[in-house]
């Protein structure tokens, strides 16, 4: 008895324990049942985004580029085909044993193999690695001949940059290479950036990068854990980027280039009414092409120890003193602000009587002297004397606004190219302000030949003479075709305001910001003036650039010589008076040239400038004849294009 | 009527087919289809090598665990002891004669079938825990020899566990056998000391712990630690378990298991591919069968009438509720990755098995519930 009641305590305590066990399993799986409402209902959202993120990886297709055409659709900047190896790091057991086949199949030095094996470290371990981009044909079919001993290697087909004219063009629409940390912060490529897309580094193919970059294409595909690809889950085409159309005509810049060959120097040529720029040379220069794929070092030495500078894009980057090429715009400005009768008549007594001010001495470039000189012979003749007095009675501050409202100063293309130069036209306030210290009369004197501070390039020059060819009007010179504007109305609307003159003449000398496309002058007599003047420069007997004249009027251009002095010349020099080929080059004069065709009714403008040449007229002046003979046989084709007969290209 | 049937220790086949608990049986048969279900998702849908060996697995096991029902409970009884120092040879061979397989040495070859003594030991140790307590009073349990004596025979079989080493098997070794002391109504002083004890020694007991298993617990407090080794586990299961949702991705559609995100899927991990492709609500019915299988495991104990199947029936019930609690808390990132199948969802041969047997018990003492075993 005592047993059986010790036993049913015993049972007692056991079932009242398994109670207490049974209430603490209850409490711990309700404990699991929140934890599972946590993650699977509270956090669904949060863990199904981190599973995605798992399972689907994304990979770029990189897109193409925009092409790039001249005015006449042809193509300056195309994307060629290229045999490419990549190598799938996920598929390659041995890396060390890969490289070491591929390297001797198509022989790599310790250099590139070195790159590689940085590059991959760079790479994730599912992610693609470039061994080449830029494959020959027999390196390409000897990879696959030899594919099935190569894990992970892949042979590819891809496209890359191409520049049929090559050293032509390289100032104008630049080059493209690997994208750099700078290149990635701009806006354009850190959104469109794919690993291993070329970026424009220079020019047009830098500055239109948002036309030209396109979208990049994303395939999805769902992966395993070890990252290997299953399936292809969705696929998001590439765009290519947008063509970009520029305003030059490659047959005249090839020829501009062409006679550029082997000087230093420029040559610009400009629709004077549309401000389209149809050729921008600059000599010397080099092959973008070879920067596509990486510029080896030696083809960068020698570009880089070039002593005339073929990196330097000297039509908007190089610096001039206009030299005489200025005489008309001071001229134009003597005249406008009526400061000097153009019958006035100054002597020019040669070397030996030089034009004095303040006990300083001021020659003209012509030993004997011009004799007695008026105006309209000093630009043909280009005496300095005349123009020193000019200048004297001008005064540099309006001389100045008259230069800055031509054209001079400011830079031309906007922010196409980032190594556009502004110039620089000096005044009272700018030599205060720069240089502090006041201005004095002589530098308005040396001023008023194109020399001292004043500095120029020489699409400005180029500029300035369209815009005084115009009958002077405004103009925005451009590089890219702008197909908003119909440049016919344009032409038309010019024409009539000149036929119309003086109907209403205004006072625009104090009016500051003059519209484009409209008159910059105070009196058409004056630009008519300038521009017989310039005729006489070219086309009469003592004119500067006679040499180099068209009778027939069809080709028949006007035209100002230029010799821009590198240094002081001193009493040793004119008294040596030394022929240009006697002097060292580096301290030979720049030869410069600018003008416009046809006299009747004009239509380009053109401006020549030789590093070193010599003088003007017997270095610059020829070549633009040369170009402008070529420039007006091709108007008219030009014309037909430009109206909508697209088939003659 | 009931004093004969008390008496007379030859049962008629019918009482006996009477008295068996058709609920256990299906529960059994339920978990064990969903099981089958969920280790074909492992092989991505595919009949092949895990999917047969498991469905043999569950057939063979399930048709001894239907035999082993009718062996009588003072069968059972009898040969407790027995039973435990079986497995206790067998854990010792392991040491000597074991196959190692990632580091740890835990299973005997036996060419059918590679066993795993550890395994068998979660169920010596909760029969022999019953046979032990079933003979002494309560006045007794409280004695000093009668506290000392049970706890020599947990740490006996705990220590080798380790050795191999597994810690999660030699937790729950010890988790049934403690609850087994509890059960038997030691007082509830002792586990509060030992508790306290356990605190105080955890520094110590972490630094003579593996490295991988200090990793393990460290991982488990901020799983972030090293996301692509010990923490990626944890990580990747809540992930899939987090990303089923509601109603889940589908059958054979959790891409966390099918992309071999997940490690372990078909063993320890088997309750986050099922809940990854049946969501909360897949996972709740699971964890509701669970339930019921235990309460059923209970209900049997509250109807036996001796000791020892009361004190067996409590007791695997509650280290029924452990690997299920240890399991699942694991995978969704509660407790450490220790190393701890899931009741016959698991693939694994000796963990079924030990699974079966145990409830072959509970079935034998279902069916002999009536029975007397002396006290004495």
């Amino acid at each position: 008895m005592l047993n059986r009641g010790r036993n049913i305590e015993k049972g007692r305590v056991i079932t009242r324990r398994m109670f207490i066990l049974a209430a603490a399993k209850i409490l711990l799986f309700a404990g699991i049942s929140s934890r599972l409402y946590n993650l699977q209902i509270s956090d669904r959202e949060k863990y199904e985004i981190l599973s995605d993120k798992n399972r689907i990886r994304e990979w770029k297709t990189p897109p193409q580029r925009g092409i790039i055409v001249d005015s006449f659709n042809k193509v300056l900047a195309s994307n060629d085909r290229v045999f490419q190896l990549h190598l799938i790091l996920d598929e390659i057991t041995d890396f060390d044993v890969t490289i070491f086949k591929i390297k001797n199949i198509i022989g790599l030095d310790q250099f590139q193999i070195k790159k590689l094996y940085k590059k991959k470290e760079r790479l994730k371990p599912w992610d693609t690695l470039v061994v080449s981009d830029n494959l020959t044909w027999e390196q390409f079919s000897k990879i696959n001949l030899y594919l099935h001993e190569l894990e992970g290697a892949k042979p590819v087909l891809s496209t890359s940059r191409y520049y049929p004219y090559a050293n032509d063009l390289v100032h104008i629409v630049g080059y493209v290479g690997d994208a750099s940390p700078k290149d990635l912060e701009k806006p354009e490529i850190k959104e469109n950036f794919v690993p291993g897309l070329k970026v424009g580094k220079y020019g047009i193919e830098n500055s239109q990068e948002k036309m030209l970059i396109g979208n990049y294409g994303i395939k999805r595909y769902e992966v395993n854990a070890s990252g290997k690809r299953i399936s292809q889950i969705d696929y998001i085409k590439e765009r290519q980027g947008k063509k970009v159309n520029l305003t030059i005509d490659i047959e005249i810049q090839k020829y501009a280039q062409e006679l550029l060959n082997g000087k230093a120097g420029s040559i610009c040529a400009m629709d004077i009414y549309t401000g389209e720029v149809v050729a921008m040379a600059s000599s010397p220069t080099y092959d973008p092409n070879k920067f596509t794929h990486g510029i080896n070092q030696k083809d960068w030495r020698e570009i880089r120890n070039n002593p005339l500078k073929p990196l330097i894009n000297k039509s908007i980057a190089g610096l001039y003193s206009p030299g005489s090429t200025f005489k008309p715009l001071v001229a134009l400005a003597a005249l406008e602000y009526g400061i000097l009768d153009p019958n006035k008549t100054i002597r020019c007594k040669g070397h030996k009587h030089p034009y004095e001010l303040y006990g300083v001495k001021y020659h003209c470039w012509k030993k004997e002297g011009h004799g007695y000189m008026k105006l309209r012979n000093a630009i043909k003749q280009s005496c300095d004397i005349y123009f020193y007095e000019m200048a004297r009675l001008l005064g540099v501050d309006k001389l100045s606004i008259i230069a800055k409202r031509y054209g001079l100063g400011t830079n031309v293309l906007g922010d196409l190219y980032n190594d556009e130069k502004n110039g620089l036209v000096p005044d009272t306030k700018w030599k205060r302000r720069a240089l502090e210290q006041s201005w004095y009369l002589g530098e308005t004197v040396i001023n008023g030949i194109g020399q001292g501070y004043i500095q120029t390039t020489p699409l400005q020059l180029c500029l300035m003479t369209a815009q005084i060819a115009n009958g002077g009007y405004k103009i925005k010179p451009h590089i890219i075709k702008n197909d908003t504007i119909n440049y016919n109305d344009i032409i038309n609307k010019i024409k009539l305001d000149q036929s119309n003159f003086p109907l209403h003449e205004r006072n625009y000398l104090d009016d500051i910001n003059i519209e484009y496309y409209q008159r910059m002058y105070h009196k058409k007599s004056n630009i008519n003036f300038v521009l017989d003047a310039m005729f006489g420069s070219t086309n009469e007997q003592y004119g500067t650039s006679y040499r180099s004249r068209y009778d027939d009027p069809k080709y028949q251009f006007a035209g100002k010589t230029g010799t821009s002095q590198v240094r002081r010349i001193t009493d040793l020099d004119r008294e040596l008076d030394l022929d240009t080929e006697q002097i060292e080059y580096k301290k030979r004069d720049h030869a410069l040239y600018v003008a416009f065709a046809p006299y009747k009714d004009p239509r380009y403008a053109i401006s020549v400038i030789i590093e070193h040449g010599g003088s003007g007229s017997k270095t610059a002046a020829p070549l633009a004849s040369k170009l402008i003979k070529r420039i007006i046989d091709r108007h008219k084709l030009r014309e037909q294009f430009n109206n909508g007969n697209t088939s003659l290209a | 009527m009931l004093r004969e049937r008390i008496q007379a220790s030859n049962y008629s086949f019918l009482d006996k087919l009477r008295s068996v608990d058709y609920l256990l049986i299906l529960l059994i048969i339920a978990i064990g289809s969903i099981s089958i279900f969920a280790i074909y998702s492992t092989e991505g849908g595919k009949f092949s090598f895990y999917t047969k060996n498991h469905i043999i697995r569950l057939s063979v096991f399930f048709s001894l665990f239907l035999v082993l029902s009718f062996v009588r409970v003072s069968t059972w009884y009898k040969n407790a002891y027995l039973f435990y120092i079986v497995g206790l040879i067998l854990l010792i061979t392991v040491l000597f004669f074991g196959i190692s397989a990632s580091g740890a040495k835990r299973w005997i070859n036996l060419y059918f079938i590679n066993l795993q003594p550890s395994e068998l030991m979660k169920i010596a140790v909760i029969i022999c825990f019953a046979r032990y307590y079933h003979r002494i009073q309560s006045s007794d349990i409280q004695s000093y020899k009668f506290i000392i004596q049970p706890i020599i025979l947990l740490i006996i079989p705990c220590y080798l566990v380790i050795q191999q080493p597994d810690l999660g098997t030699s937790i729950l070794i010890a988790g049934s056998g403690i609850a087994i002391i509890w059960l038997a109504g030691l007082n509830i002083k002792y586990f509060v000391y030992s508790g306290l004890l356990l605190l105080v020694s955890l520094p110590f007991a972490i630094s003579i712990l593996k490295p991988y298993q200090k990793s393990r617990i460290l991982t488990f407090f901020n799983p972030d630690r090293d996301p692509l080794g010990a923490g990626y586990q944890i990580i990747q299961s809540k992930i899939a378990i987090g990303s089923g949702g509601f109603f889940g991705k589908g059958f054979l559609k959790g891409t966390q298991s099918y992309l071999e995100f997940l490690p372990e899927k078909h063993t320890d991990f088997i309750f986050t591919l099922f809940s990854e492709e049946f969501g909360f609500i897949g996972s709740i019915i699971l964890l509701l069968l669970y339930i019921l299988l235990i309460y059923r495991i209970i209900n049997v104990g509250l109807v036996s009438r001796s000791f020892f199947a009361k004190l067996y029936c409590f007791g695997f019930a509650t280290a029924i509720f452990l690997y299920v609690f240890v399991n699942i808390a694991m995978v969704l990132g509660m407790l450490p990755i220790v190393g701890a199948p899931l009741p016959i969802m698991s693939y694994g041969g000796s963990s079924l098995l030990s699974i079966m047997l145990g409830l072959s018990i509970v079935m034998s003492c279902k069916i002999y519930n009536q029975e007397q075993i002396s006290v004495y």
